[in-house]
């Protein structure tokens, strides 16, 4: 999406017809008290740590990284010259709150932040099927080994 | 990253969206959203503004009240690229002679980059060269201004639309990095990419490296992804 750069015009035009997967139901789980319930950020926005290879261009990439939680060191992968990335360059947490989530933390406003943080490539093949079918529920797996209660999806 | 939200929510965990496409997550009946009208890449809206990002955060939260899903919720708040204030960052003067002006005002910014790197310890350069390459690899773009053919001026010929891409990417982050350092007051959408294609020497000369092989016949796949669409 990000080919179209700064023209938001075009992108909302892109998204009202872009082709998507239907799910018939959607699932809905009533959480914890967030005061009790322990967080964990995925995002779509392809970051890596700075001493793993990351994500291949394209949309064949189905796997995702794990982001320790005290790490900062991590690359946006998403190389798009189309992209804007400056934000990220002024601010990790604007893609990626895990500053904003350990704050949130430290004030019992939730339970806890989670110890591992994912990441995946954004742009995927209209289908889904990989991200649906393997790399999302072993993610999903993880996590709930993790007893993570609530995600927060952010992407670029 | 609204299929995620499926697939979570159906082996048990809550999820929350944060999207700029309303449309999107409505279409796809993703479990809860919180529709956030800005600009591509900026998910809590600001960098570097703690308040405004808590403040969207708590928005979020707000979705977990919701005794059912599908639900989209919409943040009050617009962040809009035009709206957004161009950045003002020193270029270094001359320095060394010697070297190509693009390439003189790279090495110049070396010490704003390593202090911009040493502040928030991580750098998204490395799809292709390092920092300390960036002086180098400008001098590659020189030489096709000056009429040297691409294929020529030492990006490997076994992957040369990769390479010069990557070289591109690296540059570029590079400089928006740095800015990050030397501008004043918030970076606001698409404002280091405005100032490094705009303002500074080595952004105009990729620029006119990539008008130079348009004209001269290289294919596009080659000159095309240099700069971003519409320059």
């Amino acid at each position: 999406m990000s080919v179209f750069g700064k023209d938001e015009t075009a992108i909302q035009k892109f998204a009202s017809s872009m082709p998507l997967p239907e799910f018939e139901k959607t699932a809905f789980v009533k959480p914890k008290p967030l005061h009790e319930a322990k967080i964990a950020l995925v995002t779509t926005a392809a970051l890596h740590l700075d001493n793993k290879l990351g994500f291949e261009l394209g949309d064949s990439d189905f796997h995702y990284e794990v982001l320790p939680r005290s790490a900062r060191d991590l690359k946006l992968g998403h190389h798009s010259v189309n992209f804007d990335r400056g934000g990220f360059a002024a601010d990790i947490n604007v893609v990626y709150p895990i500053d904003r989530i350990e704050e949130l933390a430290e004030n019992d406003i939730i339970g806890a932040v989670a110890d591992n943080h994912y990441s995946f490539a954004g742009n995927q093949p209209s289908t889904v099927s990989e991200i649906r079918l393997d790399s999302g529920p072993r993610c999903a797996r993880e996590m709930i080994k993790e007893n993570v209660d609530i995600v927060l999806l952010t992407g670029t | 990253m609204c299929t995620l939200a499926h697939v979570f929510e159906l082996a048990g965990l809550a999820t929350i969206v944060f999207t700029p496409m309303k449309d999107v997550a409505e279409r796809i009946k993703v479990p809860r959203a919180l529709y956030t009208a800005f600009p591509l890449g900026l998910s809590l809206g600001k960098p570097g503004d703690k308040e405004f990002q808590h403040k969207v955060l708590k928005w979020s939260f707000s979705l977990l009240e919701e005794p059912k899903g599908p639900v989209v919720k919409e943040f009050p708040d617009q962040i809009t690229v035009a709206e957004g204030n161009q950045i003002s960052c020193p270029l270094p003067p001359r320095m060394n002679p010697s070297l190509h002006p693009a390439a003189d005002e790279a090495e110049a910014l070396y010490a704003a980059y390593t202090r911009a790197y040493s502040k928030r310890n991580r750098t998204s350069i490395g799809m292709q060269i390092s920092a300390e390459q960036v002086p180098e690899a400008l001098q590659k773009f020189a030489k096709i201004v000056d009429g040297e053919h691409w294929a020529e001026v030492g990006f490997p010929n076994d992957s040369l639309g990769g390479s010069m891409y990557g070289t591109v990417h690296d540059i570029r982050c590079y400089y928006e990095e740095l800015a990050c350092e030397l501008a004043d007051g918030p970076i606001s959408p698409w404002a280091t990419e405005e100032w490094f294609y705009d303002q500074t020497k080595a952004g105009q000369l990729i620029l006119e490296a990539r008008k130079v092989m348009k004209e001269n016949g290289a294919d596009q796949s080659l000159w095309f992804g240099l700069a971003t669409a519409g320059r």
